[in-house]
């Protein structure tokens, strides 16, 4: 299985060299890496080609790296019924650059894009209807980017006196907490409580 | 009255509201329809009434912490999913499930096909004016979640998958009972079929109704029965097997009309197939013991009985419901075949002991994109027919 997908790997980064710019195998899962600009090429040719028939539309997500200059990946998911075999594309894009919409070569990717577009706010170009999805009529803010709180930021309620359900800012009775259990021994990269005069130059 | 071509401005489209509180929207759908008279011009499905962030949840838990979730998606068939996610994690981690273990998913797994199929087929003809369906599949589903709740302790929300391999081994007086209702099963789908299959009602309301060829079915990102009932032979149980299921026999029914009436015979198909798997799954159980999951100290937590007598049970068991297991940086997609089509997760780690991105890639939610595509030019009344024969469950479509 691993040699076919190396083989198929090969085979895509000589027919599109431009394209693709890195070629990727682990846990027995081929992954390209393309540039933004060229995705539907990839796409079009690995649906096409002969050799590959990646037919079935599988999946689009993103995936949110805010360290990064480039802060999104869009992560395309295929399947080739003929060849058994799972393909990942990977491109990255920030909050500006839209990426061109998979509309065109996959109907499939109508849902997944809007969805891409409400929860990381990545914008895809071409697309025939870029609106929000999952989340609430007039929602604002794109939940799953990293720095979006996880409780959110309105909060809904019947109001019995004005007759409807009211929007207002989160209240919390306690701080909402998430708990850090990583081990001081190996996990977290932070200066632990304590240990600040360690690291610290001694004065004088 | 008028000349043909010529528009009357007063004669407009009808729009309305399919949804979300009406029955045969299978949950909390809003449609939006244009209609012109009985025919339909256009679909818009709104979706995300039951959406609760379970993807931004779970990257603030530890992966143990996040199998739970997984119950809720498609609350149907609840271990299928948590399948998905476990094969994802052993994926990363590298271990493998015990033998026995592998039995015991695959077991639940077709349980949940079962749960799954029953409720769609059966009020899929509730959509369609039949009542005693639902009324008897029901019966036999309550069976299925007593045996849910005799392996797990709940008959919807199991949380019973767990990384590594299953929580607790099966009594033997259970695995018994499972084996003598695979028995007598068949006959009930016998039962079942002869109110369905030859009905003439069912059969007006759902042959050649949503036709949808291969091609678009595999470009709309369709999976599973949706898949099978435009005539591709496609099960990843067969295909890209997972668990045991290379070693056990049965057989994948494929439509040829790729129609709602196809997609209901293959899943009265299936549900005989799955009866045949669960007894091979029961028979094999019954002879083989072994562990029935990894024994890996630093990811499956120790027994309680283990506990009381090791100090290293008792710090690992610590450790493991505090920090939980760390997981190598790296991402994998695994995928299951679930009862409605293929159930991914695409998971990227970071080292640590939470998950830093879980996609969900449900197959309802490709499903249910394609009503527009589906429903036009079909009648009001096929629309029900349609999306129940898409089979969704809006737990899985919202997440």
């Amino acid at each position: 299985m691993d040699e076919t997908l190396k083989e198929l790997g090969a085979h895509v980064k000589e027919s599109l060299p431009d394209a693709v710019e890195e070629v990727i195998m682990s846990y027995g899962e081929l992954t390209l890496v393309a540039s933004a600009a060229e995705v539907i090429k990839v796409l079009t040719f690995l649906r096409d080609d002969p050799s590959c028939r990646f037919v079935s539309f599988i999946d689009i997500c993103g995936v949110d790296w805010p360290q990064r200059e480039k802060r999104f990946d869009v992560v395309y998911h295929l399947l080739s019924p003929t060849l058994n075999a799972r393909i990942r594309i990977k491109v990255e894009t920030d909050e500006t650059t839209p990426v061109a919409s998979a509309t065109s070569v996959f109907a499939g990717a109508f849902w997944f894009e809007r969805e891409a577009f409400d929860m990381y706010g990545i914008l895809f170009s071409g697309h025939p209807e870029l609106r929000r999805i999952l989340t609430d009529y007039g929602f604002d803010g794109y939940p799953l980017r990293k720095d979006f709180p996880t409780t959110g930021l309105v909060e809904v309620r019947y109001d019995d006196e004005r007759k409807r359900v009211v929007y207002e800012p989160v209240k919390l009775a306690q701080e909402f907490r998430s708990f850090d259990f990583l081990s001081p021994w190996e996990g977290p990269d932070y200066v632990l409580p304590g240990d600040e005069k360690a690291t610290t130059p001694k004065a004088g | 009255m008028n000349a043909p071509g010529k528009i009357d401005p007063n004669v407009r489209n009808f729009q309305i509201n399919f949804g979300p509180q009406h029955p045969a929207a299978h949950g909390v759908l809003r449609l939006i329809l244009e209609l012109d008279g009985e025919i339909v011009e256009r679909v818009d499905p709104h979706i995300g009434l039951l959406h609760r962030g379970t993807e931004k949840l779970i990257e603030a838990k530890t992966y143990l912490q996040a199998v739970p979730y997984f119950d809720r998606l498609d609350y149907v068939a609840p271990m299928n999913q948590e399948h998905a996610f476990c094969l994802a994690i052993e994926r990363m981690l590298d271990i493998t499930v015990p033998k026995r273990g592998q039995l015991i998913r695959v077991l639940y797994s077709e349980i949940g096909r079962i749960l799954s199929h029953m409720l769609n087929v059966t009020t899929q003809a509730l959509d369609v004016g039949a009542l005693t369906p639902p009324l008897w599949g029901f019966e036999e589903r309550e069976k299925l979640m007593m045996f849910y709740e005799r392996a797990s302790g709940s008959r919807m929300h199991a949380a019973y998958f767990r990384p590594g391999g299953v929580h607790q081994d099966l009594p033997r007086a259970l695995v018994e009972d499972i084996l003598a209702w695979t028995h007598t099963f068949p006959g009930f789908m016998d039962d079942l079929e002869g109110l369905l299959t030859d009905n003439r009602i069912f059969k007006q309301r759902n042959v050649d109704i949503g036709i949808v060829s291969l091609e678009d079915a595999w470009a709309w990102g369709f999976s599973g029965v949706m898949v099978r009932g435009s005539g591709a032979a496609w099960d990843l149980r067969k295909s890209q097997p997972y668990e045991c299921y290379d070693e056990l026999e049965f057989d994948i029914p494929i439509g040829k009309n790729c129609d709602n009436y196809d997609r209901y015979c293959i899943r009265m198909e299936e549900m005989r197939q799955s009866a045949q798997i669960m007894r091979q799954c029961c028979e094999r159980l019954l002879k083989e013991a072994g562990p029935v999951s990894a024994v890996d100290n630093k990811i499956v937590p120790p027994k309680r009985g283990e506990m009381k007598r090791s100090m290293e049970a008792l710090i690992h068991h610590f450790k493991l419901y505090t920090e939980g297991f760390h997981v190598p940086a790296g991402e994998v997609y695994a995928a299951v075949e679930a009862p409605k089509g293929e159930f991914g997760v695409y998971l990227v780690a970071d080292g640590t002991n939470k998950p830093y991105r879980c996609k969900i890639r449900a197959p309802g939610f490709a499903h249910l994109q394609a009503m527009d595509f589906l429903c036009r030019g079909y009648m009001l009344a096929d629309i029900s027919a349609i999306l129940g024969s898409l089979d969704i469950v809006f737990g899985e479509v919202d997440r």
